[in-house]
């Protein structure tokens, strides 16, 4: 379902991302984890199309995302960092900007906005300006944007930041709930996060993947923590 | 097209949901008004003092279009050199600060879209603007007798003054995610713009002609006057059009980089 190969990102002479490869299943949620700064956010950029690849290839449903960015773009649903909002619109409208840039067609959009405002626990506050909404309503306005035109892959860039535990549990909860018609690559630094929700886990270090595994198998005979330890720092001995 | 009308519409309403748009407004047509009603005083004035002196001759050179209707239509696209850059600073600074342009530039949207989008939502405000400030023409149409074709070539004259700014402010603000920068920046380019027929007096010979063709005030001069040539309407068309493809290869060469 998305296929990243050799794909690597400089930033002037900083090299934020070397020859990076991995690749994630339909229905699969992928763990993306790494330290802060080590590249994250970065290759989720590339994959969805909002920053070009210095060199390597992505493939998402079959389609280049360089060379046939729209198909692409069309088929990712995709939360950033910071919730993309725009703090003078309320909910529903936002909402419904969203879905026309997404192109529903006009006939659909009620449904679709039915559709994620159950599904993110927004009834609450349809009517409030996304300025005014707490952290954890605006990581879920901003889930229900990426939501909206029901995308076969879900790519999530901490989507759990800043929220309280109770939030965290409930978004993991909805996040595995996804997983299992779509892909998703679920981006964090918080390990037991990826224990909750995913079954495959790519680490990141440095640019550079130095673990890609399915999840079962990588803790057959010790802990995430303790693999994560030894990933984060094999690489920082490699860098030496 | 569908894209870049909700583009265009989210952007309008962005205006209209803060006081943005009317604060604008007001700033504009108060001050415009109090440059007309000036401007009005000073011609009664003028044909008071000479018509006490029984000169019809002198009396006859004097009209609304030449004192009142000219000035205020130069005056107002100065003021616009100052309102416009005020609507377009936001256009691209506050999308990059938000975090909203990313959601944007991974739409299945078109870079033109976007572009197109937020010059329309803009352009809109500023059309508004000028047809509110179209009061004064029809007032002294009412009560006086101006040339009526005179006056309206000089208003499509400020309308094109005003696309040409919409469309040079939305270049500036996607070079940056700073409002001072956008805002600044277009400031200095519209006066620049404005101002550059200066040079065109003191240069001789071919360097002349071509300041003189750059200068925007030259060829809105020429449209207040009345006339309505393709020369200057070629000279806004282009404008317009380099403005927006310069605008939409500086918000494409974010994938380049």
């Amino acid at each position: 379902m998305i296929q990243v190969a050799n794909l690597s990102k400089r930033y002037g002479d900083l090299a934020a991302v070397q020859d990076v490869s991995f690749s994630a299943r339909p229905g699969e949620i992928l763990g993306f984890l790494g330290p802060n700064g080590a590249g994250k956010t970065t290759t989720i950029r590339v994959i969805t199309g909002f920053l070009p690849a210095t060199a390597g290839t992505v493939t998402v449903c079959g389609y280049d995302v360089f060379e046939q960015s729209a198909e692409v773009r069309r088929r990712i649903g995709y939360l950033p960092e910071t919730p993309p909002l725009y703090n003078d619109m309320t909910v529903v409208p936002y909402l419904r900007f969203a879905a026309k840039l997404r192109g529903l067609s006009r006939g659909d959009i009620d449904a679709a906005i039915d559709r994620v405002v159950h599904a993110c626990a927004l009834g609450g506050v349809t009517g409030r300006l996304l300025g005014h909404l707490s952290k954890g309503f605006r990581q879920r306005v901003g889930l229900a944007q990426a939501l909206i035109h029901d995308p076969e892959v879900l790519i999530l860039d901490e989507p759990t930041n800043g929220l309280d535990p109770g939030q965290i549990r409930e978004m993991l909860a909805f996040i595995r709930s996804l997983g299992t018609k779509r892909t998703v690559v679920l981006s964090t630094h918080i390990l037991s996060q990826v224990l909750t929700a995913c079954q495959k886990v790519v680490i990141i270090n440095d640019g550079r993947v130095v673990v890609e595994e399915l999840l079962e198998r990588l803790t057959q005979d010790r802990s995430l923590e303790d693999v994560y330890t030894q990933a984060i720092s094999r690489g920082a001995e490699a860098a030496a | 097209m569908r894209n870049t009308l909700t583009i265009a519409g989210r952007e309008l309403r962005s205006y209209f949901t803060s006081p943005v748009a009317y604060v604008l407004l007001a700033v504009f047509l108060a001050l415009a008004g109090y440059f007309f009603y000036a401007l009005l005083m000073a011609f009664n004035q003028t044909l008071t003092i000479y018509g006490m002196m029984r000169n019809p001759e002198m009396l006859q050179r004097f009209n609304l279009n030449e004192m009142v209707i000219r000035p205020l239509l130069a005056n107002m696209a100065v003021l616009l050199i100052f309102i416009v850059p005020a609507i377009t600073m936001r256009m691209f600074p506050e999308e990059k600060r938000s975090g909203t342009y990313e959601m944007l530039l991974t739409s299945p949207v078109r870079v033109g879209e976007i572009v197109l989008g937020k010059f329309l939502g803009g352009l809109v405000l500023v059309l508004l603007m000028i047809l509110l400030s179209g009061f004064f023409g029809v007032l002294l149409a009412v009560y006086g007798n101006p040339e009526m074709p005179m006056m309206v070539a000089g208003y499509a004259g400020l309308g094109l003054i005003a696309v040409s700014f919409l469309a040079i402010g939305t270049l500036v603000s996607s070079f940056t995610d700073n409002v001072v920068i956008a805002y600044v920046g277009t400031l200095f380019a519209l006066l620049v713009l404005y101002t550059i027929g200066w040079l065109g007096e003191s240069l001789q010979g071919t360097w002349g002609a071509v300041v003189g063709y750059l200068s925007i005030t030259e060829h809105f001069q020429e449209m207040s006057k009345g006339v309505i040539d393709t020369k200057n309407l070629v000279y806004f068309a282009t404008l317009l059009v380099v403005s927006l493809f310069l605008t939409h290869r500086s918000v494409e060469s974010v994938r380049w980089r």
